[in-house]
């Protein structure tokens, strides 16, 4: 449906994206993810023709963005980041000028509109004029526009952003509607909506492209570690030294409190569970367990990791690398005391 | 293209601009048919059309100053360029519509000569086609100020500058004269001429390079004539400027003579200003 070949676009020394390429296939719901400023409007821009790429190639659904734009954008309907209405007109005249302008024939014209209209809710609110309505309804005629023309693909640049939460599930399950028939690109910076509503993610870092996957993939490639919390009653040494025979722990780190228990942070592989053997040493031991619990890296760690490029530094419950070597390397002596 | 310019028509006159336009034009004229036909006793409309014109420097950029940078400012410009539509069918369709709210107040002066004819014998040759060159002088200088708002965001912006630049159009001609027609006077306004140039190209391209080619361009085949042959240079500047006095052009059709070079000239006029804007309009996407 739409190749993008290493696109590039370099607003005077500023690169706002930089060689990026991909492809969408019909029928899904893409979601662009990345951080404020990382290139997810300059990139609609570009595939939706508004903006000219410094050097790359789009094709929609064969149709070069440049060389025969009016029949790539006939295939796209989009809706910027600033829903662009005219305040003057009432919500009816605007889509009647904006399906005329697409070029639909008047008859196929008032039908659509008619149906945009039901499916954006926008009955009670097509007299008004635009000017008059609240954000909500904006974007729904910001969306309705984008549909009219009965274009095969569909994007929305951030097509919640300010909207109360009711209204942003409606547009969510709009979007879903949208996604069974048609294909669906949608921007934001909040991982919520697109692990909410889309099949697949590409997640954009600094103007580049560091993931291209579907959410379930996602999850399960990127994060190598899981984290482990466990709440022990017991001697922090007699703890470790057991912890030490535990094979696949990778780290360990105190987590301090005020309830005479010792809480524990560890960093164990994902490719087993460590419970059982954590609970069955402790058990030798004497310690008492008195809970456990595992886990498992979200979209948003992923998230972070990708777009920070340095691993989970940021996520705040993530210890620092230094601290985390430091415990790595009491770990290391405490095990060499163990073999003398 | 015919989508634009309903919705552009339509919000004219939704919006004040449009009737202030129309107001303006039909009062003033009346004031001066009133002034020169009536009270003054002439039989000639051209007169009264003749003093009409200054009006224009106030009212045209009223008119043009939305038409494309009211766009800019609120971001619907971005509809326009993802809409399946050339950029030079939306200027083409935004400036027909600002033709058409002309036509307006144009086709009420139509009836005025006919109104004349009531109190004497009326020259309707002469009153018509000074009616037609009040319309092509309209039309080209609106031409230019959609070019003017399509340069900015701000409306206010866009009609100041579009009143300043009517305003040195409309005094071209006294320019033209101050300036002394000698071969040297002229080759140096040249020389200054192509300076600016390449200074504007400078100042889009931010292109250091473009820029002194350009200067270097326009200015050695201009020395090199002027030593081969001054004679060239007699009187060229001020020939230049009044080809810029947009408003003179006029006063041939007041004088009862229809002009077709004068015809043709704002018909130029109308589609160089008009391939400008295209040409703005695209270089944003380009930006």
């Amino acid at each position: 449906m739409i190749e993008v070949t290493h696109l590039t676009k370099i607003y005077g020394d500023h690169t706002a994206v930089d060689d990026l390429s991909f492809t969408i296939e019909r029928g899904k719901i893409y979601g662009l993810l990345g951080p404020n400023g990382a290139g997810k409007s300059t990139t609609m821009n570009i595939v939706t023709g508004c903006l000219a790429a410094t050097s790359g190639t789009v094709r929609v659904n064969g149709h070069d963005i440049y060389t025969d734009p009016l029949a790539a954008k006939r295939c796209i309907g989009y809706l910027p980041e600033i829903p662009p209405l005219y305040t003057d007109m009432t919500p009816y005249e605007f889509l009647t000028f904006v399906a005329e302008a697409k070029g639909v024939p008047y008859e196929e014209a008032t039908r659509q509109i008619k149906e945009v209209i039901e499916l954006t809710r926008l009955e009670e609110m097509q007299n008004r004029l635009i000017k008059n309505l609240s954000k909500g309804y904006r974007q729904r005629v910001g969306i309705a526009q984008a549909m009219l023309g009965n274009p095969d693909i569909i994007i929305l640049d951030e097509p919640t952003v300010g909207l109360d939460p009711k209204q942003i599930i409606e547009i969510r399950d709009l979007i879903r509607m949208l996604g069974e028939s048609k294909t669906v690109i949608l921007s934001s910076h909040i991982l919520a909506e697109i692990s909410a509503v889309c099949d697949h993610v590409l997640i954009i870092s600094h103007g580049k492209l560091v993931a291209n996957d579907t959410i379930a993939n996602l999850e399960g490639s990127v994060s190598e570690h899981n984290h482990l919390h466990i709440s022990i009653r017991g001697e922090l040494d007699a703890v470790t030294a057991v912890l030490a025979n535990v094979e696949g722990i990778i780290s360990c780190e105190q987590v301090p409190n005020n309830n005479g228990t010792l809480d524990l942070k560890l960093t164990v592989s994902k490719e087993r569970d460590l419970r059982d053997d954590i609970f069955f040493a402790m058990a030798e031991h004497k310690i008492p367990v008195l809970s456990m619990e595992l886990e498992e890296l979200t979209l948003e760690d992923i998230f972070l990791s990708l777009t920070d490029g340095e691993g989970t530094v940021s996520d705040p419950d993530t210890p620092a690398d230094g601290e985390e070597d430091a415990t790595g390397e009491e770990e290391e002596e405490e095990k060499e005391e163990d073999a003398q | 293209m015919i989508a634009i310019l309903k919705r552009e028509f339509k919000s004219y006159l939704h919006n004040v601009s449009g009737f202030i336009f129309i107001a303006f034009l039909l009062l003033f004229v009346g004031f001066f048919t009133a002034a020169q036909n009536l009270f003054g006793g002439s039989a000639n409309f051209a007169y009264a059309l003749y003093n009409v014109v200054i009006i224009f420097l106030l009212i045209v950029p009223i008119l043009t100053m939305r038409a494309i940078a009211e766009e800019k400012h609120t971001r619907t410009d971005q509809l326009l360029y993802s809409l399946p539509i050339r950029m030079s069918s939306v200027v083409i369709g935004k400036y027909l519509a600002m033709i058409c709210v002309f036509l307006i107040p144009m086709a009420v002066i139509c009836l005025y000569p006919f109104l004349l004819s009531a109190f004497g014998i009326m020259h309707y040759a002469s009153a018509y086609s000074a009616i037609l060159g009040l319309f092509l002088l309209g039309s080209a200088l609106i031409a230019i100020c959609t070019f003017i708002s399509s340069l900015t965001e701000s409306q206010i912006i866009a009609a100041v500058i579009s009143f300043g630049v009517l305003l040195a159009f409309y005094l071209m001609n006294g320019f033209a004269a101050l300036i002394p027609s000698s071969p040297l006077a002229s080759f140096f306004c040249m020389v200054i001429l192509s300076a600016l140039l390449s200074l504007l190209v400078y100042a889009l391209t931010k292109n250091f390079n473009v820029a002194v080619v350009v200067a270097t361009v326009c200015v050695v085949p201009l020395c090199a004539v002027y030593m081969l042959k001054a004679s060239l240079f007699e009187g060229l500047f001020p020939a230049l400027l009044s080809y810029l006095a947009v408003f003179d052009r006029f006063y041939t059709f007041v004088y009862g003579i229809f002009d077709m070079t004068a015809v043709i000239y704002y018909l130029s006029v109308i589609v160089f200003f008009l391939f400008l804007t295209v040409q703005v309009m695209e270089k944003k996407r380009w930006s």
